[in-house]
């Protein structure tokens, strides 16, 4: 590892730990409707939206009526946005010279079920498909009400655990309405201009026409990328305005901008645990379940890298290539990576894209090598517990960490328990549900994929072992709601929009309704008195009883599947 | 709402509540992030960083070259040719990616001359072999001399502006001898468009080609200048 690199990864990682605490207690206090900053703007706001939206603030939901609530706004938001690709070649800025791509009803069906559950998995190139509209009126505003939507079922998750004999979990409508107002406009308005400011554009012009310094015509895509760019990142979506996403330079022009836009995804998330800690007025039990993050990313920032610098043996021996990075190149594999962020910010963009639940990825993991690819791809099966989705990721954490509370107090024979919450049969049900939904909805369509042929269709880039990756990687990335993929599966078929449609679909509401419901258990539960008999969870005991959960459960569930995708292929690299 | 039967009609009642409450906070939030937000980002965008805002279009001569974000094809030996790209038929700036080929592939190393899968599409394009013996043979280099990796891969974007300094370097001497410029020159307009990493540790040392080859016609029209 190069200095440069190192210095880049650690002031990354150091960056995100000195935001958890004042991001984290900000979104406590929005969201315990405490005074902040900005309550004197905003509060007027707020009581409008809910005058037109005809709710009470102050109406305390039962956890069945939050997900009530949370299903019928992601419901709308999905129709919404079906309705509007649809009817795209009758609205504003639509040229059909330039959008290629037909906006059939199973591809419209795909990206409105992709958008509206924050996975944006694409199965079209941007600039090709979709007008200005679509890309704002559509997309972008479906990357702010779905990343509000997980964020307010992540506090209401919390609340469950927060509260003792409470019948309710708060108000989704005020946790939306507040997620939206205080948490990310201000953050997305600040961010969208600095990009702008590294260069990302923001205009309405048509695609520039130039003419190359050798006379060639070249026509340039433009748009409003910036106000999208910012929220497709720091909404923990990914689904990029153009087809190469964050590689694109307009989407992505300099190191810092990459180094911004790598933090706008990690750090809401990150700061969540911390958010809890809060909450629960022990903010050491935030403390640890962030160190376990860390500990956990930089493990697979280092192994990750690991595989990228060394590089590719086959291509180094077909072109004769200086493999190792000097100070004038960059070295290691190249394929499919911008010169501008070389190893250093490609890898920090796979870590983190694909432990954030955010497809934005900045260089094509389908040119990775396979050891290389295998940690993004691990990272997703993990429940993307590291940081995670905005929301999701905390209570995919705390998942975990239940099944491996649960395990542990089998063996030394007590009663689980977290935060003074009794995990017991009725809850241990809801967690096994939960645990069950992901290998269900990962495998078994990826084997069907590969039995079928609609399924093998879409191989039309790549073939044996890396073919197989391709589609599990399609499913996991769908399931985990990433939606960044080995790019060279052809995805836009009506057997590939069905089908991770319905993986989307798991992976948002499979997850968030169990957690909802553990959320009410809890909440109606008292909270027991810690004694000298209960497993600490602000420990360094417990953090190990976490990772070797989440080790455990995850090798069970998938190293076969591995087996047959990058480890094999990483053995043929090797002869 | 006000006056609530008891019984089912309540019922009824909170889940008409619920459907009015998602579709109106669907319709208005839509409005606010989709519509007033880019409209409000955008404005501000184009009075503090206009440049940056339109997509830091170049001109010249009242035309517009290219954007200095995005790379383009450049094939003349006076120019400084950019890495091999994958969007469209190269640096199509409507069709951005990469080639997506896997570590393994066949194709990665040694290319393909038609793709079976699609018989009516000319697909074909070179691997890694050809494209570092083409880049040798313009460069007179011999087959023993290592290649820089950024020569003969694919960006991610197919759009990549920049090469990196090695890769240039190795191109001076073909540009020098098509420029008639002394070699001397050409190394030090190299080093003057080498932008460092940012902030000395973000991403990778680089050079934007478009940028040279702009500065290596500036010369050129010094040079003409003052021989007339």
């Amino acid at each position: 590892m190069t200095f440069p690199i190192f210095l880049q990864y650690t002031a990354f990682l150091l960056c995100v730990t000195l935001l958890v605490k004042p991001l984290g207690g900000y979104m406590a206090r929005v969201f315990q409707g405490e005074w902040t900053l900005p309550d004197r703007l905003l509060r007027p706001i707020e009581n409008g939206i809910y005058r037109v939206l005809g709710v009470d603030p102050r109406h305390d939901m039962a956890a069945s009526e939050y997900s009530g609530a949370f299903l019928l706004f992601s419901l709308f938001g999905a129709l919404l946005l079906y309705g509007l690709l649809r009817a795209q070649p009758l609205l504003p800025w639509y040229d059909a010279a330039l959008l290629k791509t037909p906006m059939t009803p199973d591809l419209a069906f795909n990206t409105a079920i992709s958008f509206s559950t924050t996975a944006t998995w694409q199965a079209y190139g941007g600039e090709t498909t979709m007008s200005y509209f679509s890309q704002m009126v559509g997309l972008e505003a479906q990357n702010f009400l779905a990343a509000a939507a997980g964020l307010a079922v992540g506090i209401g998750f919390l609340r469950g655990l927060v509260r003792t004999k409470s019948p309710g979990i708060g108000n989704f409508w005020v946790d939306v309405v507040r997620s939206i107002l205080w948490v990310l406009l201000p953050i997305a308005l600040v961010g969208a201009l600095l990009l702008v400011w590294q260069g990302v554009p923001a205009n309405f012009e048509p695609y520039t026409r130039a003419t190359t310094l050798e006379g060639r015509p070249q026509s340039i895509a433009q748009g409003p990328v910036a106000p999208f760019e910012i929220i497709k990142n720091l909404g923990t979506n990914g689904g990029g305005f153009f087809n190469a996403n964050g590689a694109h330079p307009f989407e992505n022009p300099t190191p810092l901008a990459n180094f911004l836009e790598m933090l706008a995804i990690a750090a809401l998330p990150a700061a969540l645990p911390y958010t809890f800690g809060r909450m629960l007025g022990r903010p050491r039990q935030g403390w640890v379940l962030f160190g376990v993050m860390a500990c956990l990313f930089s493990i697979g920032l280092t192994l990750c890298h690991a595989a990228e610098q060394g590089g590719n043996p086959w291509v180094a021996r077909a072109g004769r290539i200086e493999s190792s990075a000097t100070e004038n190149q960059p070295g290691g594999n190249m394929e499919g990576k911008e010169v501008r962020f070389g190893i250093g910010g490609s890898v920090l963009g796979a870590i983190t894209t694909s432990n954030g639940a955010t497809g934005s990825t900045n260089s094509m993991h389908d040119s990775y090598t396979p050891a290389g690819g295998l940690i993004p791809l691990a990272n997703m099966l993990l429940g993307e517990m590291v940081f995670g989705g905005l929301g999701a990721g905390l209570y995919s954490i705390l998942f975990t960490a239940f099944i491996g509370l649960f395990a542990a107090g089998l063996m030394i024979g007590k009663t689980p328990e977290f935060a003074g919450k009794i995990i017991a049969s009725g809850e241990i049900k809801l967690i096994m549900l939960y645990t069950l939904v992901a290998p269900a909805a990962v495998l078994i369509p990826t084997a069907v994929a590969v039995a079928v042929p609609a399924g093998l269709a879409g191989l039309t880039t790549n073939r044996g072992p890396h073919g197989f990756s391709e589609i599990l990687y399609a499913f996991t990335s769908s399931f985990a709601n990433n939606g960044q993929a080995f790019g060279g599966l052809s995805a836009n078929s009506p057997f590939y929009n069905l089908s991770t449609a319905v993986a989307m679909l798991a992976g948002r509401f499979g997850l968030a309704i169990p957690a909802l419901a553990l959320a009410g258990r809890f909440a109606r539960q008292g909270r027991r008195p810690m004694t000298a008999g209960t497993l600490p969870t602000d420990s360094f005991t417990f953090a190990v009883v976490l990772v070797g959960a989440a080790l455990i459960i995850g090798a069970l569930s998938y190293l076969p599947a591995l087996a047959l995708g990058p480890i094999v292929e990483q053995l043929l690299l090797a002869t | 709402m006000a006056s609530e039967p008891p019984g089912s009609s309540s019922v009824s009642a909170a889940i008409k509540n619920q459907l009015r409450a998602a579709a109106f906070a669907v319709l208005l939030l839509t409005v606010l992030t989709g519509v007033v937000f880019p409209l409000v980002v955008t404005l501000l965008a184009r009075s503090l960083f206009p440049r940056q805002a339109a997509g830091s279009l170049i001109d010249k001569d009242g035309r517009v070259t290219g954007s200095e974000l995005i790379g383009q094809d450049f094939r003349a030996p006076g120019y400084f040719h950019p890495r091999p790209s994958a969007a469209g038929s190269g640096y199509d700036g409507l069709s951005s990616a990469g080639t997506n080929l896997g570590p393994l592939s066949p194709s990665l190393t040694a290319g393909a001359r038609h793709d079976p899968w699609k018989p009516d599409a000319n697909e074909s394009y070179d691997g890694i072999s050809q494209l570092a013996a083409a880049y040798r043979r313009e460069n007179g280099l011999t087959r023993q001399s290592p290649l820089p990796v950024d020569a003969v891969t694919r960006s991610g974007s197919g759009l990549d502006p920049h090469i990196s300094p090695a890769n240039a370097a190795l191109q001076a001497t073909r540009v020098a001898r098509a420029r008639h410029l002394p070699l001397e020159r050409v190394l030090r307009l190299i080093a003057l468009h080498t932008e460092p990493r940012q902030w000395l540790f973000l991403g990778e040392p680089r050079v934007n080609v478009l940028a040279l080859n702009l500065a290596l016609d500036q010369v050129a029209l010094l040079r003409a200048g003052r021989d007339r």
